[in-house]
């Protein structure tokens, strides 16, 4: 049987590995590149590059550590984060990337993730889906969370997977940061609406919570950065609880 | 040395690091000359079956490919393990390097597709050297399998139905999932590939 996948997630801000509380002042954690490659090593089954570096200089230097990571780390990782164009996707992709993540110029075109698709294969291309929670249903919420599209989540999920998506990367703009937990009423709309693997994200502030997430929906993944980098558990932590509550985890 | 057939299909960084982190000389190549001078022949790819089969024969490296893979160790991973097979019907019919029998489908499955993740290893019976992978997680990203007599099968794996994970005849062999991204458990998987399975 297929396992459940644990993921730490990198924000890369030029360069560095950041933990941002908000956009003004962001701690710097380490090296992407050997953070990734210790979490590869201590069970982590798949990393996540954030890429919300604001130059073009900080752009260039994510290429960089993507190359680097290819040829350092041996669990596959995606990168996403300011992907704007088929050649964005086509830099990171050649630079070693198995993944990319594309979120607002999805939204803005959707041909962008048919283009990649088809180019690339659906296997490599995640649409990362920020939502958050309105009456009316979720919003997609593109520019870091910050701006309602109007869009309803679950239509656009199932767009991106008509699309050619491979996989979403589903974040909770209301759980995000709070750390109680995944938001798993959101995760089972999405994950129950469409056949793409999906990874759940945003809320994450211990291992209960991610064998919360996957006893209650159907998600393939789930995803986490601050609990890792500041210490407070470790991957194997987290796959020994969900052991415990019967998730089919992958031993390392 | 060990040859990685290069023909524009995916990204070969991965798979050459692998190989170099296990002591070994590597070459990325398209040449005849140069895969006809190395120990091991590596045909990796990820994409489509029919682009792939159209890049293989542009470059004129079909019937070296074919002709090579009976001299010496030869392994497909991935797309480069379904190359190997007769047939494969991804982006329209095109006819494969034909090394094993047998034709390359969509997987048939209740479960999502593509099937993308780390899945455990089910070991065949006769395959000893790789019987210390039985039940060990290797990370698989795709949506067609081979279909394939059992007699090729090394190994498999569960997906709401089985599915090839490692194949051979003679001396092709060809590994479904990613052994380059599989962490460890990849990297002696490629040992073992590289010590042969007699010895």
């Amino acid at each position: 049987m297929i396992v459940k996948r644990i993921i730490p997630c990198l924000d890369v801000k030029e360069g560095k590995v950041v933990k941002g509380t908000n956009f003004v002042s962001l701690r710097e954690l380490g090296e992407p590149v050997e953070m990734a490659s210790a979490y590869s090593k201590t069970g982590a089954d798949e990393i996540i590059f954030l890429d919300i570096s604001a130059t073009n200089e900080g752009r260039q230097t994510m290429v960089d550590i993507v190359r680097e990571t290819a040829e350092n780390v041996f669990v596959p990782f995606t990168v996403g984060g300011g992907v704007r164009t088929i050649d964005d996707v086509t830099r990171l992709l050649r630079a070693g990337a198995d993944k990319v993540g594309m979120n607002s110029a999805a939204v803005a075109d959707p041909e962008l993730i048919s283009e990649s698709s088809a180019r690339f294969g659906a296997q490599c291309i995640v649409v990362a889906i920020d939502a958050k929670k309105y009456e009316d249903g979720w919003h997609v919420m593109t520019h870091g969370g910050s701006k309602d599209t109007g869009i309803d989540a679950i239509e656009w999920a199932r767009t991106a997977e008509q699309k050619g998506a491979g996989e979403i990367l589903l974040t909770s703009v209301d759980t995000d940061g709070v750390k109680d937990g995944f938001d798993i009423e959101l995760t089972k709309a999405i994950v129950d609406a469409i056949r793409i693997p999906v990874i759940a994200s945003g809320g994450c502030g211990n291992p209960d919570h991610f064998a919360e997430v996957f006893e209650k929906t159907d998600v393939s993944a789930g995803l986490a950065a601050s609990i890792f980098h500041e210490d407070t558990y470790s991957v194997q932590e987290v796959k020994e609880r969900c052991k415990q509550q019967g998730v089919n985890i992958r031993e390392t | 040395m060990i040859a990685i057939v290069d023909y524009g299909m995916g990204n070969v960084a991965s798979v050459s690091t692998a190989f170099r982190r296990l002591g070994y000389e590597v070459i990325l190549t398209d040449k005849e000359a140069e895969l006809a001078k190395a120990s091991h022949i590596i045909l990796p790819g990820v994409g489509s079956f029919q682009a792939a089969v159209q890049e293989i024969e542009e470059r004129g490296l079909k019937e070296p490919l074919q002709r090579l893979a009976k001299e010496k160790p030869f392994l497909g991973i991935c797309l480069g393990m379904q190359l190997l097979f007769s047939e494969g019907y991804e982006g329209g019919t095109s006819a494969g390097l034909n090394l094993i029998p047998g034709t390359i489908e969509k997987i048939e499955t209740d479960y999502i597709l593509p099937h993308i993740g780390w899945n455990a290893l089910d070991i065949k019976e006769g395959h000893e050297p790789f019987e210390a992978f039985q039940n060990k997680h290797v990370y698989f990203v795709h949506s067609f399998e081979a279909r394939v007599d059992r007699k090729y099968l090394v190994a498999s794996t569960e997906y709401g139905t089985e599915v090839p994970a490692i194949v051979k005849n003679e001396n092709v062999y060809g590994i479904q999932f990613h052994p380059e991204k599989s962490g460890e458990v990849g990297v002696e998987i490629l040992k073992t590939f590289l010590q042969g399975e007699a010895k």
